[in-house]
C-alpha cells in the first residue's frame, strides 16, 4: 500500500532532507513550494498526510490550513505543521486552525518520522 | 517706598513693643498730614465771614487781611515742613533698621 | 535809556544762556554726574512754571482791580500740595508706573487705552492751552510796548511785534521740547533750564517789591499805612469769586497739561514731593508777598487809566531805575518762556501721540509691521504741532483784540483745563468710572466751557451781541452767561458752576448706567489701587516668531542701541541666549510700557496689538478684576497651572505608551522575523547532518552533497549574523565613517568586480564613464557596499532574458544622484514601499540573504548624509542614491 505525504516547503534544502527521511520509510512524497494554490495541490494530490510550513511566499500555512479545513472530506486529514518562528502565539493560531500536530524548526528527524507515523496510524485507526 | 508700607512691613515683621509705637505714631502722623489740607481750607475760607463794609460796620482793612492770609500761609507751609522732615527722619530711620535686621 | 535794540539782545543772550544750561545739564545727566539735577529743589523749582507771566504782571493788575483776591490764583495750588499724601502721591506714583506721558495718556491709560478719550483731552488741552498762550505773547508784547514809548527810534509796531513773538517762542520751544531725540527719557536740561528761569522771576519780582517797600514807601510799617490808605485798602472781595478761584486753580494745578510734565512726567523720585509740598507753597507765598504793596505803589505813583498789570515794569522805570525794571523785564521774559516751552512740549506730545500717531498708524494698518522709522515722525508731528499751538495762540490774541485784562485770559484757560478734573479724580479714586463716563462728563463740560465762557470771552466776531443778551434763538434760558435764568453771578463763577456740576453729574451717572470693558475693569483696579499692586494687567498673549517684528518695531521707535539693550535684557531675564526673548505675556506688558513712554499708552497699545494680534485678556485677569483677593488669584492661579501641568503630563504618558507599545510591536516582528531566519538555515544543518550520523548506507556522492549543504547554511547564518550586527551599529548610531577622497568611478569599479565576482549568473553592466568623474568625499567603502547591494540584487532578482543594469550619475544642484535601473520586471508598486524595510524579500529566491540588505543601505545612505530611494515608472527594478557632491560632514 502507497502512503503519499504532500509536502509543502519553500527551503529547498529542508525540503530535500524531508524528502531524504520519509522516502526511506517507505512514503510517496510530493513536493509543493507555493503557497497561494497550495490548498487546489492538496486536493488534486489527495494525501494521506500533509506537511505545511507556515512561511510561505504568497500565502502563510495558517491561511492553508483554515480553507483547507472548510472544504469538504479534508476535516480529518493529518496536517503536520511546522514552523521556524517558534512563538507560542503560533502555536495557538494553528491549533484553532486545526492542527493535526505542531513542531518548531529545527527539529530532530526522529520527532518528524515519529510525528509522521503516529498521525497515519491515528488516521488509518478512524 | 512709602512710609505706610514701612510701617505695615515693620509690624508685619517685627512685632515688637517698642516698633509697634514707632509705627502707631507714625500712622497718627500721616493722618495729621492727611488732616491738614482741610485746616488750610477752613483757614483760607474764613475770611468769606468778615465784615466787607457792606453791611454799614466797618470793613477790615486790606494790612491786617495780608497779615491773616500770609500768616495762615506760612503756618501751613511751617506744618508741612515739619511733616516732611519727621516722615523723611522715619523713613531714613526705617530703612537703616531694616537693613540692619536684613544682614 | 534802554533802547528796544539792546532789549532784543538781552532777550537772545537770556535765550543762549537758557541753552547753555540745558546743554550743559543734559552733558552732566549722561555722564551720570550731577545728582543735584534730580534733587528736590529742582523739582520743586521746576514746578514753578505755574507762575507764569500772568503771575508775574497779571496778579499785580488783578491787585489793583480786586484787592486780595489774586491770592486765591496760589492759595489753591498751595492746599493740593499740602493734601499731597491725598492726591498727588497716587498721581506720582500712577504716572510712574504706567509710564505716562501726558495727562491725555493718563486719562487714556486708566479708562481701558481708549483713543478716542486722549484725543477729547488733547483737544481741551489745546484749546484751553491758546488762551493761556496768548496770554503770554500778551504780556511780553506788553512789556515791549512800555520800552518801545520810551525809545525815540520808533521802530516799534505792535501788530508785527506780536507776530515775531510768537514766531520767536515757537522756534524757541522747538529748539528747546524736541532737541532731545530720546523722547521717552526725561528732559534734565529743560526742567534745569525751568528752575534757573524760577529763580530769575522770583528775584526780579521780590527786587521791585523790596524796591517798592523800602525804596519808595520807606519801610513795612509806612507801606502798610500806604495800603490801608489806598483805594483797595478794604478787605472786600465776593465770596463766590475767591471760593470758586481757590477751587479752579487747585483744580488747573492739577490737570493742566505743564503741571502734568513737570510734575508727573519729569518725576525722578517721589520723594521729592515730601520737599515740595512746603518749599512749592513758600515760592507761591514769596511771588505773592509784594504783589499787593507793588499796585497800591502803582496805583499811587502812576497816572489815571495806566495799565495795572504792567506796574511791575513801570514803577521802576517812572522812578528811573532802568536796571530794575529791566531785571523786571527779564523776569517777566522767563515766565512767559519757560511757560511756552513747556506747555508746547506737553501739548505736542499729546497732539503727536493722540491724534497724528494713531492716524499714521491706521494708514499702516494690514501691513503687519511698521515701516519707516517712527521717531522722525514723532518728532516731525511734535514739531509741527508746537508751530500750531502757537498759531493758534496768535490767532486768538488777535481775535480778543488783546484788550481783555491778562488775569481774565488766564481764568478762562484755567476753567478749560479743569473739565478733566472729574475724570481724573473718579479715575484715580473710583473703579465704578468708565469710558463712557469719562467721555459723556467731557463733552458736557468742554461744551459749557466753550459756550458760556470762550466764545463770550472771543468779543463780538464770534459770539453775535444778540445771543449774549436773549440766548439763542432768543431762548432767553439758554443765554451764555446766564444759564436756566439764574442771573447775576459772575460770568467766570457761573462757567465754573454750571460746567463742573453738570460734568460731574454726567460721568457719574453714565459711568453707573454704563459697564466698562474687561481692559477698563483691569486699568481702574491698577490705578485705584495703585499702592497694592504696581504691576500692569498681563493683556498680550504672543506666539513665537513676533518677537523679530517687535524688534524692528521698537528699533524705530526707542533707536535701535536702546531697543536691542532692551531685548536683550529681556531675553535675559527669560534665560535665554539668544537676542530675541519670547513674547511672553510680561515680556510684552514691559515692552508697551517702554514704547508708551514715547508714543503714549494707547498708540502702543495698538502698535503691539497689531503685530502680536487681537488682545486677549485672560480668565485670570477677569478673575483679578472680579475679586481683589490676591490670595485667591494665587491659589486659581496655582490650580491653573497645576491643572495645565497634568493634562501635560497625561498628553505624554500617553503618547510614551503609544510609543513603547509600537516599538514593543515592532520588536516582536522583529524577533520573531529573526528567529525565523536563524532557524530556517539550522533546520536544515540540523536534518543533514542528523541524516549523515544516522544513515549508514550514504554514497560518497551524497555525504559530499550534504556536506555541502551544511556548509552552505552555515554561511547563510553567518551572513545573516554579519547583517544583523552590522545593522544594529548602523541603527545605534555608533558607527564611525572613514571619510577618504576618490572619484565615483573608482569607488563603482570596485563594487562592480565585487558583487560580479565568482557568479555565473551573465549581468551586462552599462555605465557612462565621463558622467562618473565627479569626485567623492565620504566613506567608499559603505558607499561601495551600497553599490555591491545594488549590483547583486540586480544580478540576483532580474528576470529579463539578457539583464542589463544601467547605472548613470548626474550632478543636480550640488548633489551626486546615481540611478540603478535593470530591464527585468521591477517590484510591484504594492511592495515599494516596503523594500528597504527590514527581512522584505523581493522575489521567492531565498538563496541571496535575510532582507537585511537594503534596510542596511538605507541606514548607511542616512549615515553619509544623502539617500536611496525605489524609482517608480521605470522599465526595470530601480534605485536612485544620491549624496553631497563632496561631502564635509564629520561622521555624526
Amino acid at each position: 500500500m502507497s502512503r503519499k505525504v504532500l509536502l509543502i516547503e519553500d527551503e529547498p534544502n529542508i525540503t530535500e532532507a524531508i524528502r531524504f527521511l520519509l522516502t526511506r520509510e517507505g512514503w510517496q512524497v510530493e513536493t509543493h513550494a507555493e503557497g497561494v494554490d497550495a490548498v487546489q495541490v492538496i486536493v488534486a494530490e489527495n494525501p494521506d498526510l500533509v506537511i505545511l510550513d507556515v512561511m510561505l511566499p504568497g500565502k502563510s500555512g495558517m491561511d492553508i490550513l483554515r480553507d483547507l479545513r472548510e472544504l469538504e472530506g479534508m476535516k480529518g486529514l493529518p496536517v503536520l505543521m511546522l514552523t521556524a518562528r517558534g512563538q507560542s502565539r503560533d502555536r495557538e493560531m494553528a491549533e484553532q486552525a486545526g492542527v493535526s500536530r505542531f513542531m518548531t524548526k529545527p527539529f530532530s528527524n526522529t520527532e518528524v518520522l515519529t510525528a509522521v507515523r503516529d498521525l497515519h496510524a491515528q488516521a488509518s485507526r478512524s | 517706598m512709602t512710609s505706610e508700607d514701612n510701617a505695615r512691613q515693620s509690624t508685619a515683621t517685627r512685632p515688637s513693643l517698642f516698633l509697634e509705637r514707632q509705627s502707631y505714631r507714625r500712622r497718627r502722623l500721616s493722618d495729621a498730614a492727611r488732616l491738614l489740607p482741610f485746616l488750610g481750607a477752613a483757614l483760607i475760607g474764613l475770611p468769606l465771614l468778615w465784615p466787607d463794609g457792606s453791611a454799614g460796620e466797618d470793613a477790615v482793612p486790606l494790612s491786617s487781611a495780608i497779615l491773616y492770609i500770609f500768616g495762615c500761609w506760612g503756618a501751613l507751609i511751617l506744618i508741612s515742613m515739619f511733616f516732611g522732615f519727621v516722615a523723611k527722619r522715619f523713613a531714613a530711620r526705617e530703612d537703616t533698621e531694616t537693613d540692619e535686621w536684613r544682614h | 535809556m534802554a533802547t528796544l535794540n539792546v532789549l532784543i539782545l538781552v532777550c537772545l543772550g537770556y535765550v543762549v544762556l537758557l541753552f547753555g544750561v540745558a546743554f550743559a545739564a543734559d552733558r552732566m545727566a549722561v555722564a551720570g554726574r550731577g545728582k543735584w539735577l534730580r534733587s528736590p529743589l529742582i523739582y520743586t523749582l521746576s514746578l514753578s512754571i505755574y507762575c507764569t507771566a500772568w503771575t508775574f504782571y497779571g496778579a499785580v493788575g488783578n491787585a489793583a482791580r480786586s484787592g486780595l483776591e489774586f491770592v486765591t490764583i496760589y492759595l489753591g495750588p498751595t492746599l493740593v500740595m499740602i493734601s499731597w499724601w491725598w492726591g498727588l502721591r497716587k498721581l506720582v506714583r500712577v504716572g510712574r508706573s504706567q509710564r505716562v506721558t501726558s495727562i491725555a495718556d493718563l486719562i487714556s491709560s486708566r479708562y481701558g487705552k481708549s483713543n478716542t478719550l486722549a484725543i477729547c483731552v488733547t483737544i481741551l488741552a489745546v484749546l484751553g492751552g491758546t488762551p493761556y498762550i496768548a496770554l503770554q505773547l500778551q504780556s511780553i508784547t506788553l512789556s515791549f510796548s512800555i520800552f518801545a514809548e520810551a525809545d525815540s527810534s520808533g521802530l516799534y509796531r505792535e501788530g508785527s511785534s506780536v507776530f515775531w513773538v510768537a514766531a520767536g517762542l515757537a522756534v524757541f520751544a522747538i529748539l528747546f521740547g524736541t532737541r532731545n531725540l530720546d523722547v521717552n527719557e526725561r528732559h534734565h536740561g529743560v526742567v534745569t533750564a525751568i528752575a534757573l528761569e524760577s529763580v530769575v522771576k522770583l528775584f526780579a519780582l521780590l527786587a521791585v517789591g523790596i524796591f517798592v517797600v523800602w525804596g519808595i514807601a520807606g519801610g513795612v510799617g509806612p507801606m502798610m499805612d500806604r495800603i490801608d490808605a489806598s483805594e483797595i485798602g478794604q478787605w472786600n472781595v465776593d465770596a463766590g469769586r475767591w471760593t470758586t478761584i481757590t477751587f479752579l486753580s487747585a483744580a488747573a494745578f492739577v490737570c493742566l497739561p505743564r503741571m502734568f510734565q513737570v510734575m508727573v512726567v519729569e518725576n525722578d523720585d517721589e520723594g521729592h514731593l515730601r520737599t515740595a509740598a512746603w518749599a512749592f507753597p513758600l515760592y507761591l507765598l514769596l511771588m505773592s508777598l509784594f504783589v499787593v504793596p507793588i499796585a497800591v505803589i502803582g496805583l499811587d505813583l502812576m497816572p489815571e487809566g495806566s495799565n495795572p498789570d504792567l506796574f511791575v515794569l513801570t514803577v521802576p522805570l517812572s522812578q528811573g531805575n532802568e536796571w530794575l525794571a529791566m531785571l523786571s523785564f527779564i523776569g517777566g521774559f522767563s515766565s512767559a518762556t519757560s511757560m511756552v516751552i513747556v506747555t508746547a512740549m506737553a501739548l505736542s506730545t499729546m497732539v503727536s501721540n493722540h491724534v497724528v500717531m494713531p492716524i499714521w498708524l491706521s494708514t499702516q494698518e494690514g501691513s503687519g509691521s511698521v515701516s519707516g522709522d517712527v521717531r522722525n515722525i514723532v518728532l516731525m508731528a511734535r514739531r509741527v504741532s508746537i508751530a500750531v499751538i502757537m498759531g493758534l495762540g496768535y490767532f486768538y490774541f488777535h481775535l480778543s483784540g488783546g484788550g481783555a485784562a491778562l488775569a481774565s485770559i488766564g481764568l478762562v484757560a484755567f476753567a478749560g483745563i479743569s473739565q478733566i478734573l472729574p475724570a481724573l479724580v473718579g479715575g484715580l479714586f473710583w473703579r465704578g468710572a468708565t469710558r463712557t463716563g469719562a467721555l459723556i462728563g467731557l463733552s458736557v463740560g468742554f461744551f459749557l466751557w466753550i459756550y458760556t465762557l470762550l466764545l463770550p470771552g472771543m468779543g463780538g466776531g464770534v459770539m453775535p451781541a444778540s445771543v449774549l443778551e436773549n440766548g439763542p434763538f432768543g431762548w432767553g434760558w439758554l443765554r451764555p452767561q446766564a444759564l436756566f435764568g439764574i442771573d447775576g453771578i459772575d460770568p467766570m463763577v457761573h462757567t465754573i458752576m454750571w460746567s463742573l456740576s453738570l460734568n460731574t453729574i454726567a460721568f457719574c451717572v453714565a459711568s453707573l448706567l454704563s459697564f466698562p470693558s474687561p481692559l477698563e475693569r483691569l486699568q481702574g483696579a491698577q490705578f485705584v489701587n495703585v499702592f497694592d499692586h504696581s504691576v500692569a494687567p498681563q493683556g498680550w498673549t504672543g506666539s513665537v516668531g513676533q518677537s523679530e517684528d517687535l524688534m524692528i518695531m521698537t528699533q524705530r521707535i526707542l533707536g535701535t542701541i536702546p531697543a536691542q539693550v532692551f531685548f536683550q535684557a529681556e531675553a535675559l531675564k527669560q534665560g535665554g541666549r539668544g537676542r530675541l526673548p519670547e513674547p511672553t505675556p510680561g515680556f510684552l506688558v514691559r515692552l508697551e510700557r517702554e514704547l508708551s513712554g514715547s508714543v503714549g499708552a494707547a498708540t502702543a497699545h495698538a502698535m503691539v496689538g497689531q503685530i502680536v494680534g487681537g488682545s486677549s485678556v485672560s480668565v485670570e485677569d477677569l478673575l483679578a478684576v472680579a475679586d481683589e483677593s490676591a490670595q485667591l488669584l494665587e491659589y486659581s492661579g496655582q490650580m491653573e497651572a497645576k491643572s495645565a501641568e497634568l493634562s501635560r503630563t497625561a498628553r505624554q504618558l500617553r503618547e510614551a505608551n503609544e510609543k513603547l507599545t509600537q516599538i514593543s510591536m515592532q520588536k516582536d516582528a522583529f524577533l520573531g522575523q529573526v528567529s525565523h531566519e536563524l532557524r530556517t538555515p539550522m533546520t536544515s544543518i540540523r536534518a543533514f547532518s542528523e541524516i549523515m550520523r544516522d544513515t549508514e548506507e550514504l554514497s560518497a556522492e551524497e555525504k559530499t552533497r550534504y556536506a555541502a549543504i551544511i556548509h552552505d547554511e552555515a554561511l547563510r547564518l553567518t551572513r545573516l549574523l554579519d547583517d544583523l550586527l552590522d545593522l544594529s551599529v548602523l541603527e545605534s548610531g555608533q558607527v564611525s565613517l572613514n571619510l577618504g577622497d576618490s572619484t565615483l568611478r573608482t569607488v563603482l569599479d570596485r563594487a562592480i568586480s565585487t558583487a560580479l565576482a565568482g557568479t555565473d549568473r551573465k549581468l551586462e553592466i552599462r555605465r557612462s564613464l565621463t558622467s562618473e568623474r565627479m569626485p567623492l568625499q565620504t566613506d567608499l567603502d559603505r558607499l561601495g557596499q551600497v553599490f555591491i547591494n545594488l549590483i547583486s540584487n540586480a544580478q540576483k532578482y532580474c528576470d529579463a532574458p539578457d539583464p542589463i543594469l544601467t547605472i548613470s550619475a548626474h550632478d543636480v544642484g550640488g548633489q551626486v544622484v546615481i540611478d540603478f535601473i535593470d530591464n527585468g520586471s521591477g517590484i510591484p508598486p504594492e511592495a515599494q514601499s516596503m523594500v528597504f524595510e527590514k527581512f522584505a524579500r523581493v522575489g521567492f529566491d531565498k538563496a541571496g540573504g535575510a532582507g537585511l540588505g537594503l534596510a542596511i543601505c538605507r541606514e548607511i545612505m542616512q549615515r553619509l548624509g544623502g539617500e536611496i530611494s525605489y524609482l517608480p515608472g521605470q522599465a526595470g527594478a530601480a534605485f536612485r542614491v544620491s549624496l553631497p557632491l563632496a561631502h564635509k560632514q564629520a561622521a555624526q
